[in-house]
C-alpha cells in the first residue's frame, strides 16, 4: 500500500473520534510537553548558572610566586616576589589564549572619611583591565583607566559596604578619602557583588590603580601611621635569595611605568575567553613564565597557577542531575501515556474488527493491516508530541515570565522527544497492530 | 476451461474430540461468464464453501482450480493476492468504511496492489465504477447519508474496481426491500451480461436465486440439486 494512503487513512480513522483520540494522545502530550519544559529549564539554568559562575572568575586564573624555604623553614606559597609587570607583558605577548592579564595588590588598612573610619576587607590594585577581569561592574562614575594606572593617579573604586559605612549614603563620587592616610579621589562605586562562596563581603573593597598602590599605600610605609598593618612581607622578602632567578626588579626606567622601588607584584589575575580553555592557557602560561624568569628544565616553576576549573565542574554536573532526574521523572510519565495508547489502540482493533475483515476480504494481507495500526498509533503519538512540544515551550516560556526563571529553547530536546513519541507509538502500538493482524477474515467479517 | 474446479472439496470443523462435518465432498464446475445462485437452508454449508470458493478459507481436503490455478494450498498473504486480484465481495451488511466518501471506499481495494496506479489513475477507476452503477452523483456522500440501495451500489463498485473475474454477493439482498433489491439484482445482471464477470449469488430467498441462471442446492454439506434455468 502507498505510504500516502497509509498514513491518509491513519489520519482519517484518527478523525473518526477526535474526543477520544484528544484524550488518548494526552498521555503522551503531557509526557512531552514535561520533558521540553524540564529541558529548557534546565538548559536556562545552566546557562544562567555558568554566567554567575563567570562573574565569579571562573575564566580567570591565579598566578601566585612560589614557595620560598629559608632556614628550613617554608613560606608558604605567594612569599617569593618574582612576579613582575615584565611577565604580565610576557604572558600578554605570547599566549594566544590569554584574554587579559593584570597585575593585583593587596593590602589592608585604614579608610577616613570625615568623622569616621573604617578598616575594609581588601584594598586591591589592579590595572585597567582588573575590573572586567575580576568580573565587577560599575554602578556609578568612571572606571580606572589605563591614563591612572600609568601615572599612579590617587583614584579609586568603592565598594557598596564602604559606601554604606563610610559615607552615609551620600555621593561618594569626587569625594577625597584618605586611606593610610594617603588623599585618593573616589571616581567611582562598584556594583553590589554579595558574600562570595566562604562568605566574605565581597562589597567590602577599594579598587585602586595598581601603580598607586604599590607606590603610595605599600612601600611607602615610612609615611604613613598605619603601615603596620599592611602586608608588607613581600618587600621583606625581596631583599633575600629569590634575586638569583635572574628576574629584573629595578626595571629600567621607562615611559609608561614611573620609576619603583620594587616593580614586583602580589599575584597576576588572568582571563581566557571561555572556561574551556583554561587548560590550553595554563600551559602556555607556564611556558612564558619559565622563558621569562630564565628556568632551566631541571628547575622546578617558581609560581603557583590556581583556576575555578574543579568547582564550575561541580556545579554544572550537579545542574546535570537535577535535570536528568526530572527527566526519568517524565520518562515516566511518557510511558504511563503509551500504555494509553495501547489501551485504546487494542479497543480500536475490537472496534473495528469488520473493517479488518473487510480489508482483508480485499486483499489486504496480514503486514498491511500491521502497517496500518501502527502508523496509526505512531501518528497519533507524534501527533501528541507536536501539541507536547507547543505545550512545553509554552510552560517553559510562561514560567520564564510569571517566576523570572530563565530559559532556553533546546533543539536536541525537541528532536529527540519526536523520536521518543514515534519511538512510544511503535512499541505500544505494536501488540494492538499483531493483534489485528492476525483476526481471521471470516470471523472477524462476522463480527458484530 | 472451467474457471472454477472443485473436486471432492470437504470441509471437517474439529471442535474437541468432535470432527463435524460441514462440507461433504462437493465438486463442482464453474463456467466463465455464468451467473449462478448457491441455495441452501441455513447450516447447509453454503456460507462455508462461498468462504472456500471465495478465497477466505481453506478447504480440509480436496482440490480447488480457479482461472487453471490450484489454489487450495495457498498461505494468507498468497490468498490475499487472489482475492485482492480475482474476486470481488459483495456483503449482506455493505461493510462500507464510516465516515469515509463514498469514492474512497471504492478505491479502498487499489491500494493494496495497485502499485502500478497514481493517485489520479485510481480516482479515475473509482469514478468510473460509480458512473456505472448510478452513483455519479453521490461520490462525495458519506455510507451514514446513503440509502441502503445505494450503499449495496457502493460496495458491488468497490467489489468491481479491481476488474475481478469472479464476484461473490452474499446475501446482497437480505437488507433490502424488495423494489432495491430487484435494482441490485438487475445492475448484477448487467454486470454479468455487459462484462462477463462470472458471479455467484448466496441465498436462502428462492426469488432472489431465480434472477441466476443456474441454481446449485446444498443439503447438509452436499450438492442436492444443479439446474441450468432456461430463460
Amino acid at each position: 500500500m502507498k505510504k500516502l494512503r497509509v498514513i491518509k487513512s491513519a489520519l482519517t480513522a484518527i478523525c473518526r473520534n477526535p474526543t477520544r483520540t484528544f484524550l488518548t494522545t494526552l498521555g503522551i502530550v503531557i509526557g512531552i510537553a514535561a520533558v521540553i519544559a524540564l529541558m529548557e529549564i534546565g538548559n536556562g539554568a545552566q546557562e544562567t548558572l555558568q554566567k554567575n559562575i563567570a562573574a565569579m572568575g571562573v575564566n580567570t586564573m591565579r598566578i601566585f610566586p612560589g614557595t620560598v624555604t629559608r632556614s628550613g623553614v617554608n613560606t608558604g606559597t605567594g612569599a617569593r616576589a618574582n612576579l613582575t609587570m615584565k611577565d604580565a607583558e610576557a604572558i600578554l605577548k605570547n599566549c594566544d589564549h590569554v584574554e587579559a592579564v593584570s597585575p593585583v595588590l593587596w593590602v589592608r588598612g585604614q579608610l577616613i572619611y570625615g568623622g569616621k573610619n573604617w578598616n575594609p576587607y581588601s584594598i586591591n590594585g589592579g590595572n585597567e583591565d582588573f575590573l572586567e577581569i575580576s568580573g565587577w561592574q560599575i554602578e556609578e562614575g568612571e572606571p580606572i583607566s589605563s591614563m591612572h594606572v600609568r601615572r599612579g593617579s590617587k583614584v579609586c573604586l568603592v565598594g557598596s559596604t564602604i559606601v554604606r559605612e563610610l559615607f552615609d549614603g551620600e555621593n561618594p563620587i569626587g569625594k577625597d578619602l584618605r586611606i593610610q592616610n594617603v588623599m585618593f579621589r573616589v571616581i567611582g562605586v562598584l556594583k553590589t557583588k554579595g558574600a562570595n562562596m566562604m562568605g566574605m563581603d565581597q562589597d567590602d573593597c577599594v579598587i585602586a590603580p595598581w601603580t598607586a598602590v604599590k607606590m603610595r599605600l605599600r612601600g611607602a610605609g615610612s609615611s604613613s601611621i598605619v603601615s603596620a598593618n599592611t602586608v608588607t612581607s613581600t618587600t621583606t622578602l625581596s631583599a633575600s635569595s629569590t634575586y638569583t632567578t635572574g628576574v629584573t626588579f629595578y626595571p629600567e626606567a621607562s615611559s609608561t611605568l614611573p620609576p619603583v622601588r620594587f616593580s614586583n607584584v602580589d599575584s597576576l589575575i588572568v582571563s581566557v575567553p571561555s572556561a574551556d580553555m583554561l587548560g590550553i592557557a595554563t600551559e602556555e602560561i607556564i611556558a612564558a613564565l619559565r622563558e621569562s624568569h630564565k628556568l632551566l628544565p631541571e628547575n622546578e616553576d617558581d609560581f603557583r597557577i590556581r583556576t575555578m576549573a574543579e568547582f564550575t565542574d561541580f556545579l554544572t554536573s550537579s545542574t546535570k542531575t537535577t535535570t536528568n532526574l526530572l527527566l526519568c521523572v517524565a520518562f515516566v510519565s511518557l510511558l504511563v501515556g503509551g500504555v494509553g495508547i495501547m489501551n485504546i489502540m487494542l479497543v480500536s482493533v475490537t472496534e473495528r474488527t469488520r473493517e479488518i475483515g473487510l480489508r482483508m476480504a480485499v486483499g489486504a494481507k496480514a503486514r498491511d493491516i500491521l502497517r496500518q495500526f501502527l502508523i496509526e498509533s505512531i501518528v497519533i503519538c507524534i501527533l501528541g508530541g507536536i501539541i507536547g512540544i507547543f505545550v512545553g515551550h509554552g510552560m517553559s516560556v510562561a514560567l520564564a515570565k510569571l517566576m523570572g526563571w530563565p530559559t532556553s529553547i533546546s533543539y536536541a530536546a525537541i528532536i529527540l522527544s519526536v523520536g521518543v513519541s514515534a519511538l512510544v507509538g511503535v512499541i505500544f502500538g505494536y501488540y494492538p497492530a499483531w493483534k489485528a493482524a492476525r483476526l481471521d477474515p471470516i470471523e472477524a467479517l462476522r463480527y458484530e | 476451461m472451467s474457471l472454477i474446479t472443485l473436486k471432492d472439496i470437504r470441509k471437517t470443523y474439529i471442535m474437541g474430540d468432535i470432527k463435524l462435518p460441514v462440507l461433504k465432498g462437493i465438486s463442482l464446475n464453474v463456467e466463465k461468464g455464468e451467473m449462478l445462485a448457491l441455495t441452501g437452508v441455513s447450516g447447509s454449508g453454503k456460507s462455508t464453501l462461498m468462504n472456500i470458493l471465495g478465497c477466505l478459507d481453506r478447504p480440509t481436503s480436496g482440490e480447488y482450480w480457479l482461472d487453471g490455478k490450484e489454489i487450495s494450498n495457498l498461505d494468507n498473504d498468497g490468498r490475499a493476492d487472489v482475492r485482492n486480484k480475482k474476486i470481488g465481495f459483495v456483503f449482506q451488511n455493505f461493510n462500507l468504511l464510516a465516515r469515509t466518501s463514498a469514492l474512497e471506499n471504492v478505491i479502498m481495494p487499489l491500494g493494496y496492489t495497485a502499485a502500478h496506479m497514481t493517485e489520479r489513475q485510481m480516482i479515475e477507476a473509482g469514478k468510473t465504477m460509480l458512473e456505472r452503477v448510478g452513483l455519479a452523483d453521490r461520490m462525495d456522500h458519506e455510507p451514514s447519508r446513503l440509502s441502503g440501495g445505494q450503499q449495496q451500489r457502493v460496495a458491488i463498485a468497490r467489489a468491481l474496481v479491481n476488474k475481478p473475474q469472479i464476484l461473490f454477493a452474499d446475501e446482497p439482498t437480505g437488507n433490502l426491500d424488495t423494489h432495491m433489491s430487484d435494482e441490485i439484482l438487475k445492475i448484477f445482471r448487467e454486470i454479468n451480461e455487459r462484462d462477463g464477470v462470472t458471479i455467484v449469488l448466496v441465498t436462502h430467498e428462492m426469488d432472489v436465486a431465480h434472477s441466476a441462471k443456474r441454481i446449485i442446492k446444498l443439503k447438509d454439506g452436499e450438492i442436492s440439486d444443479d439446474t441450468v434455468l432456461e430463460k
